[in-house]
């Protein structure tokens, strides 16, 4: 049980080290008044890529897509960011799951 | 109001699910209400404390540490159910054999359900802090108390009531399958928690996809349908996985599966072996 305790102590730190700088293309959204600014991005096909998320409010939102599997809590006043792909050409909603009514989005991958 | 509701369902859902598989899994076992009533408990406690420490979360380990904390949360419930269903296998049987005697012979059971509590402890602590998060940013964007606590009300009872209709069809399993049925219930969350944590590890780029978008069933059920939420507790259902997915998923299937059957097995060939297992002597006339 303690040795398991110190592999897993071992790959957490070695996971928190791996997250290293890298060259992905980057893509910007905006998180104000509860609506995402662009509404609209347009990524490359086969491509991987990150998504940074600057929520501007002052409460919490979760960026989320079931089109493309990525959910990641963005705390008020500060950005996230999440890796994306390879996708396949096609459009692929994202939205806030605190508030989907206003905070809808989706990226065109051509 | 509705849209209060409809967050708290589906979050409530999820962890409710997975409290009901527990709950059957854990039948005759004495004590089982209490365990899982403190389970629910430390649940809400951490869920509070995670929320409250998201920001924080957020920029450890260069920005990836909500990843990296999700992946901890759901591989350790990984760990605690394969030990749960691995000890399943050696002790279920007699456990069957005495759901008909009554008071201390279901005693066996007490020491792995603190590996249970655990599971049911990360599950609320999980969908919990999302609530968290999300009433704090209601109750600031200025809902009502009524729009709060009425929405929250129907989401916790909607997806409890989910919960119990999963518990209470399960109890209709006849005794004879009752656990494996159970314990293939356990061994199928398991898989699909570590194919979510998969998922965290590569949407934090802390592992390589292994190809993204290996199919794509969301025009038959998409993840974001009740159905696909509930099939992804129940079996891991994933309308369109990653190669790394299924690597986690059929790496923790077999492991748990193999050791289950294996244990089984060794139990029917050497049916003598379980005699001094058993508590209570009086229950070897019940064989």
């Amino acid at each position: 049980m303690k040795r398991l305790l110190i592999i897993a102590t071992a790959v957490v730190l070695a996971l928190a080290g791996m997250a290293f700088a890298d060259n992905l293309p980057e893509y910007q959204l905006v998180l104000k008044d509860h609506v995402y600014q662009p509404s609209e991005l347009k990524v490359p096909a086969g491509t991987k890529f990150k998504i940074t998320v600057h929520n501007e409010d002052a409460t919490p939102e979760e960026f989320e897509s079931t089109d493309f599997n990525r959910e990641k809590i963005v705390p008020p006043n500060s950005s996230i960011t999440v890796y994306v792909g390879p996708l396949n050409a096609g459009n692929y909603g994202f939205f806030g799951d605190f508030h989907q009514n206003t905070a809808k989005g989706r990226l065109i991958v051509e | 109001m509705p849209g209060v509701a409809l967050l708290v369902f589906r979050e409530v859902l999820e962890a409710a699910l997975i409290i009901s598989i527990v709950c059957a899994a854990t039948r005759g076992v004495d004590r089982r209400g209490l365990f899982v009533t403190v389970g629910i408990g430390l649940g809400i406690v951490g869920a509070l404390l995670v929320a409250m420490g998201a920001g924080l979360i957020a920029r450890i380990a260069h920005g990836s540490g909500q990843e990296i904390f999700d992946a901890c949360v759901l591989l350790a419930a990984v760990v605690m159910i394969g030990w749960h269903v691995v000890w399943m296998s050696k002790h279920g049987r007699e456990l069957a054999q005495k759901m008909g005697a009554i008071g201390s012979a279901v005693k066996a059971g007490s020491s792995s359900l603190t590996l249970l509590l655990v599971v049911v402890a990360l599950a609320v602590l999980r969908e919990g802090s999302e609530i968290v998060l999300f009433l704090y940013g209601m109750a600031v964007g200025g809902i009502g108390a009524t729009g709060l606590i009425g929405g929250t009300a129907l989401g916790v009872g909607g997806g409890a009531l989910l919960g119990f209709a999963l518990y209470f069809g399960l109890l209709r399993v006849p005794m004879k399958h009752f656990f494996n049925v159970t314990n293939w219930m356990l061994v199928l969350l398991a898989a699909g928690l570590a194919s979510t944590a998969a998922r965290f590890l590569i949407q934090g780029n802390l592992l390589p996809s292994w190809g993204t978008q290996l199919w794509n069933t969301s025009w038959l059920l998409s993840n974001g349908s009740v159905a696909g939420k509930t099939l992804g507790i129940l079996i891991g259902y994933d309308a369109s996985p990653a190669g790394m997915q299924i690597v986690f998923y059929v790496t923790t299937l077999l492991l748990l599966g193999v050791s289950m059957q294996r244990l089984n097995s060794a139990k029917s060939a050497y049916p003598s072996r379980d005699h001094s297992l058993a508590p209570n002597g009086t229950s070897e006339t019940l064989r």
